[in-house]
């Protein structure tokens, strides 16, 4: 791992921060709520978990399933967080 | 010669096993499935209480849960740091890293305590309603973890500064890394699921 690629990583994990804040904030007023506003909260912060597991976690060159346990439980997470927003919409 | 797991079986092909021991491996996905059943209980839960928690949610320092997930993901990305820069025969280099790690951490733990504060100050606690009894469990059990990771991350910065780490001797210290990391990838699920999405 490069010092060039965990600072990138960094950079990104505070942008995607400012978004999730931002959502919680502003999101209403610029139209992301509700449905919306969940995938997008969840697609950050699968994107920003996936980040920490492969360059913080150094799981980026090692054997898939390792990799696919990890992204496997936050998917699943995610998928659970979803069902039972759903479920609260309807 | 002796070969390290995390060597890859060819030349340029994936490493077999994870940075550090394998035991902490299997120790992160207990804790991970621990903090899922708990991620799902809240959702499932809220499920059943939506006006309680969406009124709830309000009432939490959004800004501070913020701060707090900058402080924590600062915090891990100076660990790597320090790991990389241990990696490359640099201990004063990383043991600065892990200092810079453990200051954002301690950041994290004060940011937290004067969250817990105000709520205490204003008579809630864990029977106040469902939203807060997730709220404060789930929190507390992670803050637990901060500060284990916390003692986890002392240690690794004073073992650092006496040399015990180098290019030759990455496990322990990539264990203890790992560890760290899984606290803040946690919050990073936290912060919006109890915080931001209503």
């Amino acid at each position: 791992m490069n010092t060039r690629q965990l600072n990138f990583v960094w950079v990104v994990l505070m942008l995607a921060t400012l978004a999730t804040f931002g959502i919680g904030e502003v999101g209403e007023r610029l139209g992301i709520a509700g449905p919306l506003a969940m995938a997008a909260l969840l697609a950050i912060s699968f994107v920003k978990g996936r980040l920490v597991m492969l360059d913080f976690m150094g799981l980026r060159g090692v054997k898939f399933f390792w990799r696919g346990l990890l992204l496997g439980w936050l998917l699943l997470v995610s998928a659970l967080i979803a069902i039972a927003y759903w479920i609260a919409m309807r | 010669m002796e070969t390290h797991p995390n060597t890859p079986a060819h030349p340029g092909g994936p490493a077999v096993a994870p940075p550090g021991d394998l035991a902490i491996w299997f120790f992160i996905l207990a804790e991970l499935l621990a903090f899922g059943v708990f991620f799902a209980a809240y959702a499932f839960g809220r499920a059943h209480n939506v006006e309680l928690f969406n009124e709830m949610q309000l009432t939490l320092n959004r800004p501070a849960g913020a701060l707090n997930t900058v402080l924590l993901i600062t915090a891990s990305w100076c660990v790597a740091r320090g790991v990389e820069a241990v990696s490359r025969a640099r201990p004063a280099t990383g043991a600065r890293w892990l200092a810079g790690g453990i200051l954002c951490g301690g950041g994290f733990l004060i940011v937290k305590g004067f969250e817990y504060a105000a709520k205490f100050g204003a008579g809630i606690n864990l029977s106040t309603n469902t939203f807060y009894m997730f709220y404060l469990s789930l929190t507390f059990f992670h803050f637990m973890h901060v500060i284990l990771g916390m003692v986890i991350l002392i240690v690794l910065w004073w073992q650092t500064r006496q040399g015990t780490y180098g290019p030759a001797n990455m496990n322990g210290i990539e264990s203890g890394a790992a560890y760290w990391h899984m606290v803040d990838l946690v919050w990073i699920v936290l912060f919006p699921l109890v915080y931001v999405m209503r």
